[in-house]
């Protein structure tokens, strides 16, 4: 075997250059992280409930109701509001009547009086559909009617629905019901009628208080983005592996 | 082969291809694995646009401003600026062509749901003006007394 001098410097030239290359640069992305590496193009939504605002005023669960068709009578509701009274002997009082749709407005919590001298905290706390990444009622659908969009809201398919309520047991955060008039599974839908064409979602704009607020998480300059990425955010059933996209200010341990 | 064994087989493949001619007419086009996921995008695709074409009720501050311009006004200078009019006034839909006219929440209920008191002191609802609604003029109305786009009654 004959080595010429050209060839030898040649790949003496090359071996260098490979050998100087770091490690790291062979090392294989996943799709997702491709994505987040090419910029902020796309859209995922996400959710932010400062509970320190929230008075109970119940406006939200009021319009979610009228801008979704929700039977306003019906003891379901996409979105509610519950409201935590801890009293200083470390016991909790909840309730949400009616999905906290009137509000409010009573002192009385399930019809017992609470002395306010042994109040200890008391806080609202809005909840609605987490649309979470690795959502649960997806994976248990037998058919294929409750899909995940590109932008990430879980939504369901009315005329493939069968009505199996497998989604609704699956749910950690019991977000899902059985609509009462198309006699199918119903979810809240973060309003894609409305953020799909530059609107807020109803409850967002009904809340006087800026207690709930809808934004996009993959835009860097997005407030709410912003708000997530630089405050202390909580999110409901971390353990449970879902990867919520509704991000909680101010969450209290006792909020499950 | 035997004609007993024969019989079973095509029993068999031509439930098959029933199933799948049912299959064909019965399942849309769209319907498939569609974006990334297999398992959270297994649905039909339009469905989407369903859902996007689905008719928005709340129409917001300026779409009223448009026509009650000095209604708004009045409400965005007072303490009740932070209320939409759809709050009170109920969802605007296509009015003024459909409803022709709102019917408006006057009840002492509406106004209750943040200004009954409750004795929650850590809480934003204790800045919030509260009344007792067992003992505060229980037989009128709010809106007697007070201006609901102008609740100061030393203004109003």
């Amino acid at each position: 075997m004959s080595c010429s001098r050209r060839k030898l410097l040649k790949s003496a030239l090359s071996a260098s250059v490979a050998a100087s290359l770091p490690i790291s640069a062979f090392r294989f992305l996943s799709p997702a992280e491709c994505k987040a590496a090419t910029g902020t193009e796309g859209t995922r939504w996400g959710f932010l409930v400062d509970t320190n605002k929230c008075v109970g005023c119940g406006f939200c669960v009021k319009a979610c109701k009228k801008e979704n068709e929700v039977p306003y009578e019906a003891p379901v509701t996409r979105t509610w509001v519950e409201r935590y009274v801890v009293t200083k002997n470390n016991k909790l009082h909840i309730d949400s009547p009616l999905g906290g749709r009137d509000g409010f407005t009573d002192q009385k919590i399930r019809g017992e009086e609470i002395d306010p001298a042994e109040i200890a905290k008391t806080f609202f706390v809005p909840k609605l559909c987490n649309q979470c990444e690795n959502p649960a009622c997806v994976q248990v659908c037998p058919v294929g009617a409750t899909y995940q969009t590109g932008d990430g809201v879980v939504l369901v398919d009315r005329d493939w629905c069968i009505g199996c309520g497998y989604c609704i047991m699956a749910c950690p955060y019991g977000a899902r019901f059985f609509h009462p008039v198309h006699k199918v599974a119903e979810k809240c839908t973060f309003c894609y009628h409305r953020i799909s064409n530059g609107q807020q979602t109803a409850c967002v704009e009904a809340c006087p208080f800026e207690a709930r607020r809808i934004g996009n998480l993959l835009d860097q300059n997005d407030p709410v983005t912003k708000i997530i990425m630089t405050e202390r955010v909580a999110v409901l059933k971390d353990e449970y592996g879902t990867k919520p996209q509704v991000f909680y200010l101010g969450l209290d341990r006792n909020v499950r | 082969m035997k004609n007993h064994v024969l019989r079973p087989l095509w029993c068999a493949l031509a439930a098959i291809a029933l199933i799948l001619i049912v299959r064909h007419f019965m399942v849309p086009d769209d319907f498939g694995v569609n974006g990334e996921s297999f398992t959270y995008g297994f649905h039909r695709l339009s469905n989407v646009d369903e859902w996007q074409d689905f008719k928005a009720k709340y129409k917001g501050r300026e779409y009223c401003q448009e026509c009650h311009e000095e209604n708004v006004a009045e409400a965005s200078t007072s303490k009740h600026q932070l209320i939409q009019c759809e709050n009170c006034h109920g969802p605007a839909i296509d009015h003024p062509d459909a409803p022709e006219t709102l019917v408006i929440d006057t009840s002492r209920e509406l106004c209750l749901r943040c200004h009954a008191s409750l004795s929650y002191p850590d809480s934003p609802r204790a800045k919030i003006k509260a009344i007792d609604p067992d003992r505060h003029n229980t037989d009128t109305s709010c809106i007697e007394c007070h201006n609901p786009h102008n609740p100061n009654l030393e203004e109003g």
